[in-house]
C-alpha cells in the first residue's frame, strides 16, 4: 500500500528502492548520502535482504556488479568523489551489460571539493564517466516525489535495457525533508532471461563479461551497444516544460530548477514572459523537444550549479548561440533565487 | 572396460592458450574435480581475474562472471550475499590478488564470507609479461627489477596464506603446491576441503597454490618446478595456517 509520510531525501530514496524490491545494497561513508546506507544497515536485514558496509567505493560497485550478474536488482549510492572510484565497476558493468541502479547525492568539486550540493558531476553523469565507448541511462530529480519516483522505477528501466541507471541528485535533495507518497512494496523475484548467472541446471554454462579478445568481436560488440543507446533513445524521454506563453525559455534541472521556478514565479508577477524547460532525464536528452521549445523564444537561460555543463547539451540542440545565455554557481552552493530573477531582468532586453 | 582416467564434468573440451609448463592448468583440474565430487557443478558461480587466468570461462563448464582487476573478492561477496544457495569461488594470480586487489581479498576474508579463494601464485605478472609481482621474491629477476627484486627499494613479498590465516573470520588458510604427484593429490584435497567448508557454511576458505611460469623465468618446465621445490618453497612454506576444524 502507499503511503505519505515526511521523510528526508536520502532515506526516502533508500525506502522507495526497498519498495522496488532491491535485493542487495552495497555502500560507502561519504556525506551528503550517509543516510541513505544508515537506513539500509537497518532496513535490509529487517527485511532479511543483503547489505554490506565495503571497504571503499570500489568494492561497493563491484559487489553490486557481483550480486546483479546473477539477475537480483542490486543497488549503491555514493556523492561526487565515490562515483569517480565507482567508474571503474560501471564501465564494465556496461561492458557486460549488467542491470543495476547508482545513486550519486552529488557534491562540489574537483577533488575533495566540499560537501554542498552542486551539479559539475553533470558531464561525467551524461558521457559514460568511464573508459570506454557506453552511456547511463541518466535521471536527474528536482524534488523528494520525484525522486522516490525515479527510484521506484529506475530498477526497472535498468533491466530492460541490461544497462546501468544513474540517479543524479545533489545536496539539497538528499538532505532536505519533505512529504511524500511512497509506492506499494513491489514483489520482485528474478527471472531468467538468457544471460544470468544463476547455476547452470540443465542449460549451458554462461559468462558475464566485457572482454572481447577475438578479432572483430570488440567492434561488434560496441556496435550492438550503440544500437540499443539509440533505442533508448528513441524511447525515454521526461522533460518538463511549464507553459506555453514565453519570451524567456529557461533551462534548468534537478535543484536549479526547482530554485528557478521561484525566480519564473516572480518574474511573471511583474509581466515577464518566461517559462521554465528541465529536463528529468538528462542522458538520453532531450534534444528535440528543447529545439522545438525553444524556436519561439528570444532568450534561452541556463542555470546551473556549475561552470557550464549541461549548456553545451543546450547550445547543442538550439543551434543560435546567440540566443544562449548562462547563470552558473559553482562551488558546492545552491543558486539563490535572486539571481535567476536579476539574470531574467537583465536579458529580457 | 573400467574407467580409470577421465576429463571432470566442470572442464570444457577447449585447449587453455596457457604456456608449457605453466602450472594452471593442473589447478583448474584440481578445482574442477573438486566441484565434480561434491556436485556443485551446477550450483556454482565462479569470479575471474585479470592476468592469465582472465580467460577462465573458456575452461570451466559451468557460470563465470570476469572482474576487474583485484576485484573478484568483492564481486563473489556480492553475488553470495544475494545467492547464499549458489557456490561461488574467486581464482586470482599474485598481481590481482595481492597488489591491487589487497584491499577486496583482506576485507573479504575479514568479513568471513563464505566463499572459497584459489590464489595462483607464481611470483610474477605472467600475462603482462614478467613484472615484480608483490610475490616476487628477494633477488628475483624481472622485467621491472632487471638487477633482482632490492628488499631495500621494493620491500618484501608478502606471504598471503600466513597473512589470511591470521585473520579471525577465516575457516581455513593453506599453502600447497603443485609440483610432484603427491603434492598435486595434497592441493586437490585442500582445494575440495574449501569447497566442503563453503556447504557447511564454515566461512572463508583460502588456497595459495605456489605455480610455475616458465616463459617469464626463464626456464625449462623441469627447472622450474624445480625452482618452486626450491626458491618459492624457502620463503613460502607448504602448510595450513588456520583451519576452524583444528586440522581434522
Amino acid at each position: 500500500m502507499s503511503e505519505k509520510v515526511l521523510i528526508k531525501g536520502n532515506e526516502a530514496i533508500a525506502e522507495a528502492a526497498v519498495r522496488a524490491g532491491v535485493k542487495g545494497y552495497f555502500g560507502y561513508p561519504i556525506t551528503p548520502q550517509n543516510e541513505v546506507t544508515a537506513y539500509m544497515s537497518k532496513r535490509m536485514p529487517e527485511l532479511g535482504r543483503a547489505f554490506v558496509q565495503a571497504e571503499s567505493e570500489i568494492a561497493a560497485i563491484n559487489m553490486v556488479y557481483g550480486a546483479a550478474s546473477t539477475g537480483e536488482l542490486a543497488m549503491t549510492t555514493s556523492s561526487s568523489p565515490g562515483i569517480a572510484l565507482m567508474q571503474e565497476g560501471i564501465s564494465y558493468m556496461c561492458g557486460a551489460e549488467v542491470p543495476a541502479v547508482i545513486v550519486n547525492i552529488s557534491r562540489g568539486g574537483p577533488g575533495l571539493g566540499n560537501i554542498g550540493p552542486s551539479q559539475s558531476d553533470y558531464n561525467q553523469s551524461t558521457r559514460g564517466g568511464g573508459n570506454g565507448d557506453y552511456f547511463l541511462i541518466v535521471y536527474a530529480p528536482s524534488n523528494l516525489q520525484e525522486a522516490v519516483d525515479i527510484t521506484y522505477k529506475a530498477f526497472e528501466m535498468s533491466q530492460k535495457y541490461r544497462n546501468p541507471v544513474l540517479i543524479l541528485g545533489d545536496g539539497a535533495i538528499g538532505q532536505m525533508a519533505e512529504t511524500v507518497i511512497l509506492p506499494e512494496f513491489k514483489e520482485y523475484s528474478s527471472k531468467d532471461h538468457w544471460w544470468e548467472l544463476n547455476g547452470c541446471k540443465g542449460r549451458d554454462s554462461r559468462s558475464v563479461k566485457s572482454l572481447r579478445l577475438a578479432e572483430g568481436t570488440l567492434k561488434t560488440h560496441c556496435l550492438h551497444l550503440k544500437e540499443k543507446f539509440e533505442m533508448v533513445k528513441k524511447n525515454e524521454v521526461e522533460y518538463e516544460l511549464t507553459g506555453n506563453d514565453y519570451d524567456i525559455l529557461v533551462v534548468a534541472f534537478g535543484t536549479s530548477a526547482r530554485v528557478a521556478k521561484s525566480s519564473i514565479k516572480e518574474a511573471k508577477k511583474n509581466g515577464i514572459r518566461v517559462e521554465l524547460f528541465r529536463p528529468i532525464l538528462i542522458w538520453p536528452y532531450p534534444y528535440i523537444q528543447l529545439a522545438e521549445a525553444a524556436k519561439k523564444a528570444k532568450k534561452i537561460l541556463v542555470v546551473e550549479m556549475n561552470n557550464g555543463q549541461m549548456l553545451f547539451d543546450v547550445i547543442y540542440a538550439v543551434k543560435d548561440e546567440s540566443r544562449v545565455e548562462f547563470l552558473g554557481k559553482p562551488g558546492g552552493e545552491v543558486v539563490d533565487p535572486d539571481e535567476i530573477y536579476e539574470k531574467i531582468i537583465s536579458i529580457r532586453g | 572396460m573400467k574407467t580409470v582416467y577421465e576429463k571432470p564434468h566442470s572442464l570444457t573440451d577447449n585447449k587453455t592458450i596457457y604456456c608449457p609448463g605453466c602450472n594452471h592448468g593442473f589447478v583448474h583440474r584440481l578445482v574442477a574435480e573438486a566441484i565434480d565430487s561434491l556436485d556443485l557443478r551446477e550450483k556454482t558461480v565462479a569470479v575471474a581475474p585479470v592476468g592469465c587466468a582472465v580467460l577462465l570461462y573458456d575452461y570451466f563448464n559451468f557460470d563465470v562472471v570476469e572482474a576487474p582487476h583485484g576485484r573478484a573478492p568483492a564481486l563473489a561477496t556480492g553475488i553470495k550475499r544475494v545467492r547464499p544457495d549458489l557456490n561461488v569461488f574467486t581464482y586470482q594470480g599474485d598481481g590481482d590478488l595481492a597488489s591491487i586487489g589487497m584491499a577486496e581479498i583482506i576485507h573479504a576474508a575479514n568479513r568471513g564470507e563464505n566463499i572459497v579463494v584459489v590464489f595462483v601464485n607464481n611470483a610474477n605478472y605472467g600475462m603482462t609479461g614478467g613484472q615484480m609481482a608483490p610475490t616476487t621474491l628477494p633477488g628475483q629477476k624481472t622485467t621491472t627489477t632487471p638487477f633482482g627484486r632490492d628488499t631495500k627499494h621494493d620491500g618484501f613479498p608478502f606471504r598471503m596464506a600466513e597473512l589470511i590465516g591470521s585473520l579471525p573470520a577465516v575457516a581455513y588458510s593453506a599453502r600447497v603446491k603443485a609440483t610432484s604427484p603427491k603434492h598435486v593429490l595434497a592441493a586437490g584435497k585442500a582445494i575440495k576441503k574449501g569447497f566442503q567448508n563453503q556447504i557447511d557454511e564454515k566461512g572463508f576458505s583460502f588456497i595459495e597454490v605456489l605455480s610455475t611460469c616458465p616463459t617469464n623465468w626463464g626456464m625449462d618446465p623441469v627447472k622450474a618446478l624445480k625452482w618452486v621445490d626450491d626458491a618459492m618453497e624457502s620463503y613460502y612454506p607448504l602448510g595450513t595456517f588456520k583451519d576452524i576444524d583444528g586440522g581434522k
